[in-house]
Order: C-alpha cells, then sequence, then structure tokens
C-alpha cells in the first residue's frame, strides 16, 4: 500500500506546495509555492528535507489526517500552531520535528497567530513534477495533489514509508509574529501614475487586510490611491509583491499565484525579504508600509538568507524529558534574539 | 529608441520601450529577449516578454539590479536580429451558433453582418505579442479596425475552454475556462496549452497564426482526433 496521509478533514485550502514553478512565465504560468517561502524552508529543514521539498500549505484553518504508513517524521512551521495528535493525547508545538506511527490521527491547529501554516514530511510529498514543480495552481488545475486543494477521503502520498531513526530537531528562534515593522517596498514600477498624496498614504497610512485575500492576492482597506489620469495601462509582466491599484484606488498586494501579467498600475513592490511576512498576515491584521532603495532591498534578502541559515544550524535536539530546564536553549535564544533583523 | 529600466522591486527588472500595443515596440522587445535567451546574464531565474517591455526575474542572491541593468544594456548595444524560431499557425475555428454566442452583438455593435466579422477575422496573419492572464493564453493582434470594440460592459463568470475571442485591437483564445470580458465570435477544438507537452504551450510570443473557418461537424471530427492524439496542427516556420 502507498504510504501516506488520509485526509479526514481538508481544512480551508490546504494545498500541495514548494518554492514554485520557475521558467514558464513566458507562457502564461503564474509561479504559485508558499506564500512564505521562509517557513516553508524551515519546516523542510526540521524533518532533513530539501528546502524545495514539496510539503503541505495550510491556510486558515487546519486540516487532520491519519497515518498510512510505518513511521513518518513530520514537522509544522508557522507562529502559534501546532499539532494534536489522537485527538489531544499528545501535542507537539510548531518548529519541533515529531514521529508518528501507523493509525495515528493529527490535527493541525492554527492557533489564529499567522494565516499560513507549513507541514513537512521527511521525504516530502509524493506527487508528480508538473513542468519541474510540485506546487499546485488551482486556476488551471495544475501541480501538486490533482491540481486542487485537499477534499475529505484524499490520500495524500508521501514518499517515504519508515522515516530513518534519529533525535528529533527544533528551532530554538521561531520567527516572530508580533510585527510592528511596516512592511519594506521598493517604489514602482508605475509610482509616477499616482497622485504625491497616493504615494504619501501608501508610505503613511494603516491599511488592513480585507476578507478578500487568497493566494492570488489580498486587496487592503484603507485610504484610496488616485491615479493621475487613466488606471487602465498596456498590460506588463507582474512580479510578486507588487501593489496593484484598479481604479477603486484599493490596493492588492499580489501573491504566489499572481497572473503573470496584468493591465493595472503598480504603486510599489514588497521587498523579497519582507514577502514572508505578508504571506502570514491575515485578514483584519494591521500593515504599513515604508520605502527603501533597490540596494537596500538586496542587502535584506542576503540578511534574510544569512538569519535563515543561522537558524537552520541552531537546531537543537528535542529533550527526551520534557520536564527539564533546557538552558542551552535559553542562552541561544537570548544571544541571537538581540540581532534579529528589523524585518521580523 | 532608448529603453527605461524600471526595477519591480528587488527580483525583477522591467525594460521598457514604449507605452503602446505597437508592432516595431514588441519587436524591440522579443529581440532583447531573445539576445538574453540567447547569453544570459548571471543570476537571471526567466523572461516575460509583454506588449510593451521586458520583464527579468532575478536572484538578488546572484546578482543585483546594478550589475543586471550594465549587463543588458551592453546586449541592447549589440545588433542581433531574432532567428527564425518563430512559427505560422493556421488555427480551425467554428464561428456558428453555440460556438459564437456574441457573434450577433458584435454584429449589432458594429453594424456588420456576421459573414463579414468572419471574413475580417480570418484576413488576417495576427502577431502574438505576449501570453498571460492564463497558461497559454495569446495576446494577439491587431484586428481589423472595423472590428474594434471595447470589453463587454458585463464579465462572463465563465468563458468556455477554446473560445475565440475579441476586445479592443486584439483577439486571443481562452486556453482554460475562466471568467472574462472579451466578445466570443467562435470556438476551437486546438488545445493550446497541455502540461504533459514540450513546449506546454503551443504558442509563444513572436508567433503568427492565421484562422480558418471550420462548421460544427468538422469541430467536432478535429475535437475526436485531437482526443485519438493522431491531429496535427498546421504550421510553418516564419522567414525571419
Amino acid at each position: 500500500m502507498t504510504p501516506g496521509f488520509k485526509v479526514l478533514s481538508p481544512g480551508l485550502h490546504t494545498t500541495v506546495q514548494d518554492l514554485g514553478r520557475v521558467g514558464y512565465q513566458a507562457l502564461g504560468v503564474p509561479v504559485s509555492g508558499a506564500l512564505d517561502p521562509l517557513t516553508f524552508r524551515l519546516a523542510n529543514a526540521l524533518v532533513g528535507n530539501a528546502e524545495g521539498a514539496a510539503a503541505l500549505e495550510i491556510l486558515l484553518s487546519g486540516p487532520s489526517f491519519e497515518i498510512i504508513a510505518d513511521r513518518v517524521r513530520v514537522a509544522v512551521a508557522g507562529a502559534g500552531a501546532s499539532l494534536v495528535i489522537d485527538r489531544g493525547a499528545r501535542r507537539v508545538p510548531a518548529w519541533h520535528s515529531t514521529t508518528l506511527s501507523r493509525g495515528e490521527t493529527f490535527e493541525i491547529a492554527l492557533g489564529h497567530r499567522s494565516a499560513s501554516a507549513y507541514l513537512a514530511v521527511e521525504g516530502g510529498i509524493a506527487v508528480p513534477l508538473i513542468l519541474g514543480s510540485a506546487a499546485t495552481y488551482v486556476r488551471a488545475g495544475l501541480g501538486g495533489f490533482h491540481g486542487r486543494a485537499l477534499q475529505f477521503g484524499d490520500i495524500v502520498p508521501i514518499a517515504l514509508d519508515r522515516a530513518a531513526e534519529r533525535t528529533e530537531k527544533r528551532l530554538l528562534l521561531p520567527l516572530s509574529t508580533t510585527d510592528a515593522h511596516p512592511v519594506r517596498v521598493v517604489l514602482g514600477p508605475q509610482q509616477d501614475l499616482f497622485t504625491d498624496d497616493a504615494v504619501t498614504a501608501l508610505l503613511e497610512a494603516e491599511f488592513r487586510i480585507s476578507q478578500h485575500a487568497d493566494r492570488m492576492g489580498m486587496r487592503l482597506d484603507g485610504p484610496h490611491l488616485r491615479h493621475r489620469s487613466g488606471w487602465d495601462i498596456v498590460s506588463d509582466a507582474i512580479a510578486t509583491g507588487a501593489i496593484q491599484v484598479p481604479g477603486s484606488g484599493q490596493p492588492i498586494v499580489l501573491l504566489a499565484d499572481h497572473q503573470t501579467t496584468g493591465g493595472y498600475p503598480k504603486i510599489a513592490t514588497v521587498i523579497s525579504a519582507d514577502l514572508p511576512v505578508i504571506g502570514r498576515r491575515q485578514p483584519g491584521d494591521a500593515v504599513r508600509f515604508a520605502a527603501v532603495s533597490v540596494e537596500e532591498a538586496e542587502q535584506a534578502a542576503h540578511e534574510a538568507e544569512r538569519m535563515l541559515a543561522a537558524r537552520i544550524a541552531s537546531f537543537a535536539p528535542v529533550p527526551t524529558h520534557s520536564g527539564d530546564i533546557d538552558l542551552n536553549s535559553l542562552y541561544v535564544g537570548n544571544l541571537i534574539s538581540g540581532v534579529v533583523t528589523a524585518s521580523e | 529608441m532608448i529603453p527605461r529600466f524600471l526595477s519591480v522591486g528587488d527580483r525583477a527588472l522591467a525594460i521598457e520601450f514604449g507605452d503602446a500595443i505597437d508592432r516595431g515596440v514588441s519587436r524591440q522587445v522579443l529581440r532583447l529577449d531573445h539576445a538574453i535567451r540567447a547569453d544570459p546574464p548571471t543570476g537571471i531565474v526567466e523572461n516575460v516578454p509583454t506588449f510593451r517591455s521586458l520583464m527579468v526575474h532575478y536572484d538578488p542572491l546572484a546578482t543585483s539590479r546594478a550589475n543586471l541593468e550594465a549587463a543588458i544594456t551592453r546586449l541592447l548595444d549589440i545588433e542581433r536580429e531574432p532567428p527564425a524560431v518563430a512559427r505560422l499557425w493556421r488555427i480551425p475555428v467554428c464561428y456558428e451558433g453555440q460556438f459564437a454566442p456574441d457573434l450577433a452583438e458584435v454584429a449589432q455593435q458594429t453594424g456588420l453582418v456576421a459573414a463579414d466579422i468572419v471574413a475580417l477575422h480570418g484576413a488576417v496573419r495576427y502577431h502574438v505579442y505576449m501570453l498571460g492572464f492564463l497558461p497559454g493564453f495569446p495576446y494577439m493582434g491587431d484586428l481589423p479596425p472595423e472590428l474594434a470594440l471595447p470589453r463587454r460592459a458585463d464579465p462572463r463568470v465563465r468563458v468556455p475552454a477554446g473560445s475565440i475571442a475579441i476586445a479592443t485591437t486584439l483577439t486571443a483564445i481562452y486556453p482554460y475556462e475562466s471568467p472574462g470580458g472579451w466578445h466570443l465570435i467562435g470556438a476551437t477544438p486546438i488545445r493550446f496549452f497541455d502540461p504533459s507537452r514540450e513546449p506546454p504551450s503551443l504558442l509563444a510570443a513572436g508567433d503568427m497564426v492565421r484562422f480558418e473557418a471550420i462548421g460544427p461537424d468538422a469541430f467536432v471530427a478535429i475535437r475526436r482526433s485531437i482526443e485519438h492524439g493522431d491531429y496535427v496542427i498546421e504550421s510553418e516556420p516564419i522567414e525571419p
């Protein structure tokens, strides 16, 4: 029997993702992939996978599964999330790997501190690669598990029937979520099509993520951003993180499943180091923006990469007696939290 | 013309050659696209040619906007015509009955009769400016001016796959069922996007397309032939 997870309840929108389908945007194929690639990579690292191995993305409400394999190593990553095993007999917090056996059930509880969480499994989810990627793009039915979100009764195939026997790992310094810092953007490419007041409002006002948020983009409630003259531009290409403003003046941050091209002006673009932060925001959350130069954005990208490597290098074994005080973890946590960058 | 370099965050750079849908602008976009593909500067992930600009997606850990701009500027200085990789495709279209739900309305709005619309739509060799909106969705032009109409005031929630549509100066094909605001004047049984094919999209930017009218019986026969995998779409290389 093929090893896998049987879906007992699918959650709101649970999809197989990886780091995206690269190389086909010229043919109109969106990149897709994890909304929060940083958390996604940490989830894979915790179970010993390559960073881009296929894993599950969980949005807003968590699924539950039954294990159909001898021994499965999983880790859930995402602020506030946890694994609830066998209806609460055991709980494993986010950022810890753990091992489950055949017949055990588990639920991913989100905890409502982040819109997204990731479940990685040692060896990866075993779906066929479509155009080089396991990422699900639901609108065209491409990739992932039959091109769609998981449904009740699905059996999600996994690569390994028996995970390796080894010590479990945990992350000592989780990503912070009390994120008062503004999301950094590079203005443009079409900020000159907006009034000066619109650019000022983007950088000074507080916006809120509206209910209209999905993997394609999130609409922001807040001041309307006015165009100088028309808003119907000749279509050009779109980058993930672009903040496009249609005729209504209500900005939309374009996310992983955004169309490759579009005909609305883009006032600014979220920098790559802060895309993971956007990927964690949920309807009702406040968001502010701050402008940086491209050079600063490039430095931030390098810094984010260094921080990720530091986090992975500081993975610690999970203590076998949970009552013990873990001095090493306290020490490393204090040490590294002193240098956490402004983006988190 | 000297193009504008526009930063799109720290992972994309747009090289913009104009602000209109124009064959001359498109030629420059596609020429730079080809030059970069032939000799890609370090750090480029992929290119997306559009009507008026080329988007270069890059890895900010492997290069920088400053390095890329310098490398692309050098490529712009090299005069290079794209080689004849483009093709002219002949696409069968049924412009009748249920296949053409908006034909009567287009006739009313343009003051033409249906037969004229079909003749005009089929009289032109269309240039594929770009793909976007959906996998394999081609933006093609230019329509004969008599057929130019704004988009529908009331977009459809569901446009069937294979629909041939017109709006503004352009014509397009919906490779997937999707919402859409263009006028549907026909349908083709040809599959324009198939992820199991290499390349997955039938058309690429720079290709040309000609539509040839077929009746409903031929539509059904071709669709059956495609399902059996024995239909060959007629095409020929375009002379440089």
